[in-house]
């Protein structure tokens, strides 16, 4: 499986992308992420696994604690979904240019 | 670059932290602001994928004015953005702040809108910026997202359509 196959799948479930958008704040340990998303710490410890292995975050040793980030890599990866947001953008505004077209005719 | 543009959208990205869009608009500037302004506009255009509907459309275009948009996908699923207006000079430019629920909070995009005159029709430019780089790929991920069901959403109806052939 390619990173970017991989950054798929690990984005695919919506906790996962609520900890990549908590990560986007600033590092957190693994007790900072049980509070907010209400699971205990083995179901975080488990996403946070999936998404270490698709290289979306790094997690450093420090002590007892395994503080994660959001991986530089990532965020190359990132870019290439422009072209998703693209297509998703698009549509949107294909629906506008009908929208106007139609307030032409009410004048 | 010279040639016939493919699409009149371009999507960009810009130092760490920006985004910019643009599109070209076959109507003047006053109807293309309307169109971002106007809740019963909003609603029509302002979606996403196929399916999806924007039930809650708040909009208060005045500086300082709320602005709530919430989407549905008729089938449990949905998500809202919240923001609020900081300038608007009728029908050239807008500036806001906004953010999405997913359900947490993303940190705030700044949005700086412009509808400028492009011969009878209008050249729309959205540049926004983000708090910081990662904020900017969480926002690009969700994109991702809508543009990915879309895709699937298409798929289906081939697949439907070809069954049917």
């Amino acid at each position: 499986m390619s990173n970017l196959d991989a950054s798929f799948a690990a984005l695919a479930d919506p906790t996962r992308r609520a900890i990549l958008a908590r990560l986007a704040l600033g590092e957190a340990t693994v007790n900072e992420l049980v509070e907010p998303f209400d699971m205990t710490q083995p179901a975080i410890s488990r996403h946070l696994k999936v998404l270490e292995g698709a290289g979306l975050i790094m997690r450093r040793v420090e002590g007892t604690k395994r503080p994660c980030r959001l991986a530089p890599t990532a965020m190359t990866e990132i870019d290439q979904w422009l072209g998703m947001l693209r297509q998703a953008l698009a549509a949107n505004y294909d629906r506008l240019d009908d929208v106007l077209a139609a307030m032409k005719t009410e004048e | 670059m010279k040639g016939i543009p493919v699409s009149k959208l371009t999507l960009k990205t810009e130092g760490d932290t920006h985004l910019i869009v643009t599109r070209k608009f076959a109507a003047p500037p006053k109807a293309v602001y309307r169109a971002h302004t106007e809740p019963a506009l909003i609603q029509k255009w302002l979606l996403g994928p196929d399916g999806w509907t924007m039930p809650v459309c708040i909009n208060e275009a005045r500086p300082g004015g709320k602005i709530r948009y919430e989407w549905s996908n008729g089938e449990g699923r949905g998500f809202y953005v919240t923001g609020e207006y900081v300038e608007l000079e009728p029908f050239s430019r807008l500036v806001h702040i906004e953010r999405m629920f997913l359900p947490d909070p993303t940190p705030d995009n700044h949005v700086v809108t412009t509808f400028t005159p492009d011969g009878a029709g209008t050249l729309m430019t959205m540049r926004m910026t983000l708090p910081d780089s990662a904020t900017r790929a969480m926002m690009l991920a969700s994109g991702m997202e809508h543009g990915m069901e879309a895709s699937y959403v298409r798929l289906e109806t081939f697949i439907k359509s070809s069954a049917v052939a």
